[in-house]
């Protein structure tokens, strides 16, 4: 069919199954996510994209990318930044905020910084709490954002499994679990008073292995920390522990070389690799199938206590 | 993990099969004790969808005997319900098979919690509603099929469950079956929508019939709960559908391109096709259909597209693009069934805001036409309703919006209504019928008789009337003018003109088919007084012309005391 200037990207075509009458369970995904950064785009003030340089953001940033094609994404990005995010994975925002033309804006929590804020010193809750909880505060109310994406997965942990698309915050940029606005079909209320805001989440119902297979289909980008390769670790009984922070050794360990990767990037101290071969997006989701092991395990801070996740959301974490 | 050991596992293999699925959503709803948690958990579970370290951390744990899964603890999330030991909102699960994806909504089946059952069900595919079979139909079962029914729902699966409690017993399980047959078909007739039904004898706890057939009940020889749910039609298939595409916004990244971008609620769009703008009705030609991946030739619903016209149409957020050929219904009256989800009850004085689609436009209620009794499924008439109650109401919006019947179309039939004050979201609406403002019809069916005179009055928000004025043209003018901002129809009858050439019988006629109509007849006699007479039927005022801002305001207070207007507010006041 002669369709003059206009160039059909195959991948389009997959769009469709064998049966032509049934969208893949992706393209359905990705047309609610494009839905829901449309609104927010169109129905906020000021909105931002909380970039935590993550899989789950390089897809959202991918979506934002689709969403207001052929028109720049039209809000700025919000890294967090803690001070112990991975070298690698800072060139990697940099590079992503460059290439894309996206504003990207970057928080920390400078106070805590300088009081040498650190896991060990304090305990994982109180780290987190000032150098992401408050900092992700302060960062939205410096910019007086009145909608902030996230990219959380409602399959990521039990208490997020109710989180709402739209997440209403009370003016402190609280949770309150119990007072939730209803969600219809996908008509989402808008409407805050000034200094309340909202966080939009619109992976909300993509599975961390349909992140990975769409990371894969895409060819987005992601950090190399997620690909196998020897690298230097403290091994601590079955922990890999990243050497980027020395701090964290204990007396007489020595790094070691290992071949592993990360299945989530957190914060250096905090985060756990895990052995692994898996050197590409295939074999990540092979290994992501036969090791089933919810991925926030190896974040240390989700053990702290029962419940500790819904506790951290109530008091302004994503 | 059997099935990977036996074969070698290719990952480009299973790479392919999972692009192959596609995605069923689907709401599940049982009261406390019907062992709903359960029945999710232990299909979690027997699909292998559970993390290892999830199952780690519930062994050992919960109400059931020892050794065996207390497969509820695998779906309770919040801690509240952890300590009160019932599910208090809705959840989203997600698993898949080696066919398809799945969503499940989770919703509590508590009778407080209706507004939950109904969020959940308004994106599914196909709902589980959960029977305790020692137990017999309750009246939340009752409940949850009368939602699933009102939200359109295409497929209710009714799950039999605790067979073992009553020994796997078959003429129980058929007399549950007819029972509940019956009351759905009671709820379509109320509802209108019939839903296509599965009755599934099951015991969650032990797993019969969940994924895998049983030998405790040979006498059942239909699917399992999850063959049913991997069979289903999934998402409704719109292609053939009228189409349907709410403006989300305009993309203008530079003078040479100007794009509607939104999600295809229904249908197909392609290059070439004449589509209308509403409510401008405008009309104009599809030049490109963008996405990041390329143009594409073709897009059905739900893609998220960005179209390009052939020419400059005033098209902005909150619009509809539609096929020319069938198009939605421009309306400001709409006729709607209400969820009430808010504490605080409808009420007629509250400010409320209607989204529908892209767009928020404000509603005012003219009618609550009946509460609907779930017990009885009787229409009672109602002052208010509360928290959980549904029912059917007729709105007045601020500005005409295009729309469809819920029955016909989910995303351009559905809203919900916002407390312009809470901003609480306090009521879920599908329409029922709608008003055309340009045709005067009633697309329900029942009115393609003559207008009524209630038609007339919901449209303009008053009564037909007359208006005798005499005094100075100048404050006439004014109070004409004051009539109109405040929205009143009317239509001036000069007696001096030559027309009348001040026949008393002409004047009246026509005041007569004015009123008629629906409109306020303004039946003007200029004099060069220092007072203005104003008279509807047998009321007389006469009032000082040198106020005019007093004039007005008891020319306006005279309509109100005759009737002619609806309410208050209507006149004015």
């Amino acid at each position: 069919m002669p369709v003059a200037a206009t160039e059909v990207n195959p991948r389009s075509t997959s769009s469709f199954l064998k049966d032509p009458r049934r969208l893949s369970h992706l393209r359905l995904l990705e047309a609610e996510s494009i839905h829901i950064l449309r609104e927010v785009a169109s129905e906020f003030e000021r909105p931002v994209m909380l970039y935590s340089i993550g899989k789950d953001s390089s897809v959202m940033l991918r979506l934002a990318q689709k969403a207001f094609y052929p028109a720049p994404i039209p809000f700025p990005l919000l890294h967090i930044d803690t001070g112990f995010k991975f070298r690698e994975m800072l060139e990697f925002r940099d590079n992503m905020a460059r290439e894309i033309g996206a504003e990207l804006l970057v928080w920390r929590n400078e106070p805590a910084i300088a009081a040498d804020t650190n896991p060990i010193a304090l305990d994982t809750k109180r780290c987190c709490g000032l150098l992401k909880t408050q900092a992700l505060l302060d960062g939205l109310r410096h910019y007086n954002f009145d909608a902030a994406f996230g990219g959380a997965r409602r399959d990521e942990e039990k208490s997020r499994a109710k989180e709402r698309i739209y997440s209403f915050r009370d003016g402190a940029g609280q949770w309150d679990p119990k007072n939730q606005r209803p969600e219809l079909w996908n008509l989402y209320n808008a409407r805050i008073h000034p200094g309340e805001s909202i966080r939009v989440f619109p992976l909300s119902n993509w599975t961390e292995l349909d992140v990975w297979h769409y990371i894969h289909e895409e060819d987005i980008p992601v950090v190399d920390l997620y690909f196998a390769k020897e690298r230097p670790m403290y091994v601590r009984g079955e922990m890999l522990l990243p050497i980027e922070q020395s701090f964290v050794a204990r007396p007489g360990e020595k790094p070691q070389m290992v071949k592993s990767r990360l299945r989530s990037l957190g914060c250096s101290p905090c985060t756990g690799a895990i052995r692994s071969d898996a050197d590409t997006i295939p074999a990540i989701i092979a290994e992501l199938i036969s090791f089933r092991s919810s991925e926030r395990a190896n974040r240390v801070i989700d053990h702290d206590q029962e419940g500790s996740m819904e506790i951290k959301k109530r008091e302004g974490y994503f | 993990m059997a099935t990977l050991a036996a074969s070698p596992f290719s990952i480009e293999e299973f790479l392919l099969e999972e692009r192959e699925k596609d995605l069923l959503r689907f709401s599940t709803a049982g009261s406390v004790d019907d062992g709903k948690s359960t029945l999710i958990g232990r299909l979690l579970y027997d699909t292998q969808s559970v993390y290892e370290d999830q199952v780690r951390s519930i062994e050992g744990k919960g109400t059931t005997a020892p050794g065996q899964l207390d497969f509820a603890l695998l779906t309770d999330g919040l801690r509240a319900e952890r300590e009160q030991g019932i599910t208090i909102d809705v959840a989203y699960r997600y698993f898949s098979t080696a066919r398809r994806k799945f969503i499940i909504a989770d919703t509590p089946g508590h009778e407080q919690y209706t507004r939950n059952m109904a969020t959940g069900a308004s994106t599914a595919d196909a709902a589980i509603v959960l029977i305790d079979a020692s137990k017999g139909v309750q009246i939340q079962s009752r409940r949850h099929a009368y939602i699933a029914s009102l939200l359109r729902v295409r497929h209710v699966l009714v799950a039999v469950n605790k067979m073992d409690l009553i020994g796997y017993d078959e003429a129980t399980f058929r007399a549950i079956v007819k029972d509940f047959t019956a009351i759905l078909d009671q709820i379509a007739v109320d509802t209108g929508t019939p839903v296509e039904t599965n009755f599934i004898p099951v015991s969650a706890l032990k797993g019969d019939n969940i994924v895998h057939h049983t030998a405790a009940m040979p006498w059942y020889e239909g699917p399992s709960i999850l063959e049913l749910l991997e069979s289903l039609p999934s998402a409704a298939d719109t292609r053939t559908s009228p189409l349907r595409f709410p403006v989300q916004r305009v993309l203008r990244p530079d003078h040479t391109f100007r794009g509607f971008a939104g999600q295809i609620a229904s249908g197909t769009v392609r290059p070439g096709d004449i589509l209308t703008a509403l409510p401008s009705g405008r009309t104009a030609k599809v030049e490109r259909i963008v996405t990041w991946d390329g143009d594409l030739e073709e897009a059905i619903a739900p893609l998220s597209v960005t179209l390009v016209l052939d020419r400059e149409i005033d098209v902005s957020r909150g619009d509809l693009l539609v096929s020319t050929e069938t198009q939605a219904t421009v309306a400001r009256d709409l006729k709607a069934a209400l969820v009430w989800m808010d504490q605080r009850p409808l009420d007629p004085a509250r400010k409320y805001l209607l989204k529908h689609t892209s767009q928020t436009v404000p509603a005012t209620l003219r009618a609550i036409n009946h509460r609907t009794d779930l017990a009885s499924l009787s229409h009672q008439p109602a002052a208010t309703l509360q928290m959980n109650d549904i029912g059917s109401v007729t709105l007045n919006l601020l500005r005409p919006i295009a729309v469809d019947r819920y029955a016909e179309n989910r995303a351009t039939g559905a809203f919900i209504l916002i407390d312009a004050e809470t901003n609480a979201t306090v009521a879920a609406g599908m329409i029922r019928s709608a008003v055309d403002i340009s045709a005067g019809d009633d697309n329900e069916g029942e009115a393609w008789g003559r207008v009524t005179a209630g038609e007339r009055e919901a449209r303009w928000g008053h009564r037909g009337g007359a208006l005798a004025l005499t005094g100075p043209a100048a404050l006439i003018d004014a109070i004409e003018r004051s009539l109109f901002a405040a929205g009143v129809v009317t239509c001036r009858i000069d007696t001096g003109d030559p027309v009348f050439a001040d026949d008393a019988k002409l004047v009246e006629l026509v005041t007569r088919v004015e009123m008629q109509s629906g409109l306020l007849a303004l039946v003007v006699r200029n004099e060069n007084t220092d007072h203005l007479t104003a008279r509807v039927e047998a009321a007389e005022i006469h009032v000082e012309s040198d106020d005019v801002m007093h004039a007005i305001s008891t020319v306006h207070q005279l309509l109100h005391n005759a009737g002619i207007f609806i309410s208050a507010e209507g006149a004015g006041l």
